[in-house]
């Protein structure tokens, strides 16, 4: 198997408090990885490590390593620009910039200047299409993106990252706002995605979870407790607590 | 609620009083010869203003040319780079520039900014180009506060979505922060200009006050507001209604421009 993301040991602490315990997870190409937890557990905190928004916080001390494709990003000199080019993100809350749909989509790509009109159309088409919102919104691709509603925007910033073409996918609770139909697309959407893309999905929602995960990591207060196929954690668990968690007894 | 009517009957009082004053003369002599008259010899009954208001928008211009850039580049490294302590530091140092008193600035003018383009560039120094300098220092703060208002409440999801899409922070900064504050910036720079038409003091220190339109930068001049105080005080009959005009004028300036600011302003409240 090949491993894209290895995290190793990893600690981080903000201040004095301690936010990650030590966290080993190797990530495979290709799959979708659920990570879930209840809050202050240290998953979104681990999602940020990994596309080095972390550096934007004050007062953050981290030990350990992170490998993307064997190149340490913690502690070598990562370009974090260009790495940002390769680890796309979605965000919890749907965050379009204020310009027109089609705007949003080609933020990315017209950073690089280096693509034509014609392949830049064909580019926002095929990222729309992907994450399953071209239907809805070819025909007004010029309107404001903040006109759309929430499960299309949320759509919107899954088109906006695919546009570059990353090769890890990260969704930082995507749906914790949206309906359940919207939910559904994103999950559909995803599932196509895992062909080209390796996806990190960090989600409160055991339910989806379950649904759009090949694997799953349980975080809690900052220890990864368990971690497994998500058939064989989800129907055996092999800690207790996990299994109390995905029952809904804490979280 | 007293003393906010009140501030509103002041309002009304200084509207009634300069129209009062400053309208019979528009009837007597007719609007057109008084704005877009050449000639300013008020006691042989020639009232033109013509070259005050082309030199009161020159220097406003000038102004908003020399202080527009250094107000916005402070404020976006207020916003967007100082740290905290930084930000706690220099916000209050901004509000002191605003707090001196505008003679200050005109003497600062007088003695440094005016010999120094008489020496290099030639002219008698007192010009256009001394007063847009000394201008566009004093409405750096004005820019440069409420230009930094409309940074700061530019949502912080938008430079993280930015970013995360692979832009660098200064590609963050101009594709994305200053488009979003832009009808705020926009709104500074002509509250900027209101304040630089409506400078009295300074400008009658550095301009020169000759009465004709400046053809170089390097051409003394007259404004509007210099042209009443420096005359009020010896002023009488037409004279004096003729400055009272020159006020009409130079209120009707001003409240666009602020009709203006404000009309951006809400755009962006409801955009």
């Amino acid at each position: 198997m090949d491993v894209k993301v290895a995290i190793q040991q990893l600690r981080l602490s903000f201040g004095k408090k301690e936010v990650l315990k030590g966290i080993d997870l190797d990530i495979v190409k290709n799959r979708i990885y659920g990570l879930m937890g209840p809050s202050a557990s240290g998953k979104s905190t681990l999602i940020s490590v990994i596309n080095k928004m972390i550096s934007f916080e004050d007062g953050v001390t981290m030990s350990g390593s992170v490998l993307l494709d064997g190149e340490d990003i913690i502690n070598g000199d990562i370009d974090e620009v260009s790495l940002r080019k390769r680890i796309g993100t979605v965000f919890a809350t749907p965050t379009p910039l204020p310009r027109s749909i089609f705007e949003n989509v080609a933020f990315g790509p017209r950073l690089n200047n280096s693509t034509s009109r014609a392949e830049l159309h064909a580019l926002v088409e095929q990222s729309l299409r992907k994450s399953f919102l071209w239907d809805e919104v070819k025909d007004r691709l010029q309107e404001s993106a903040m006109k759309l509603s929430g499960g299309q925007q949320q759509r919107l910033c899954l088109a906006r990252t695919l546009a570059l073409n990353p090769e890890i996918i990260l969704l930082d609770e995507p749906c914790s706002g949206l309906d359940p139909i919207s939910t559904a697309k994103i999950e559909e959407a995803l599932a196509e995605l895992k062909d080209q893309h390796t996806i990190i999905l960090v989600s409160n929602n055991t339910k989806q979870i379950a649904r759009a995960t090949d694997f799953v990591a349980f975080f809690y207060l900052g220890e990864l407790i368990e971690f497994g196929a998500t058939d064989k954690v989800f129907t055996t668990p092999a800690v207790r607590m996990t299994e109390e968690y995905i029952q809904g007894k804490f979280g | 609620m007293v003393s906010a009517f009140s501030s509103l009957l002041f309002l009304f009082i200084i509207f009634a009083f300069i129209l009062g004053e400053g309208l019979p003369l528009f009837y007597k002599v007719g609007a057109g010869k008084i704005i877009f008259g050449f000639t300013w010899a008020p006691t042989k009954g020639f009232f033109g203003i013509f070259p005050m208001i082309i030199s009161s928008y020159m220097v406003t211009l000038g102004a908003l040319i020399f202080g527009a850039p250094l107000a916005l580049g402070c404020a976006t490294y207020l916003s967007e780079y100082a740290s905290r302590k930084m930000k706690m530091f220099l916000k209050p140092a901004l509000e002191l520039l605003a707090g001196i008193p505008s003679v200050v600035y005109g003497f600062l003018g007088v003695v440094y900014v005016v010999p120094l383009i008489r020496e290099y560039l030639g002219g008698p120094g007192f010009s256009i180009l001394a007063t847009s300098v000394v201008l566009g220092i004093m409405i750096l703060p004005t820019i440069i506060s409420i230009s930094f208002d409309s940074l700061m409440s530019v949502p912080q999801t938008y430079r993280e979505a930015s970013v995360a899409m692979g832009a660098t922070k200064w590609q963050t900064i101009y594709k994305v922060v200053l488009p979003a504050a832009q009808s705020g910036i926009l709104a500074s720079f002509i509250l900027g200009m209101g304040r630089a038409v409506g400078e009295t003091m300074a400008v009658i220190m550095v301009a020169g006050n000759a009465l004709r339109i400046p053809m170089s930068l390097l051409d003394p001049l007259r404004t509007l507001t210099s042209n009443i105080a420096l005359e009020l005080a010896y002023a009488a009959g037409d004279h004096r209604s003729a400055l009272f005009s020159t006020g009409v004028v130079l209120l009707i300036i001003i409240m666009l421009l602020n009709f203006i600011a404000n009309f951006w302003v809400k755009r962006k409240v409801a955009g």
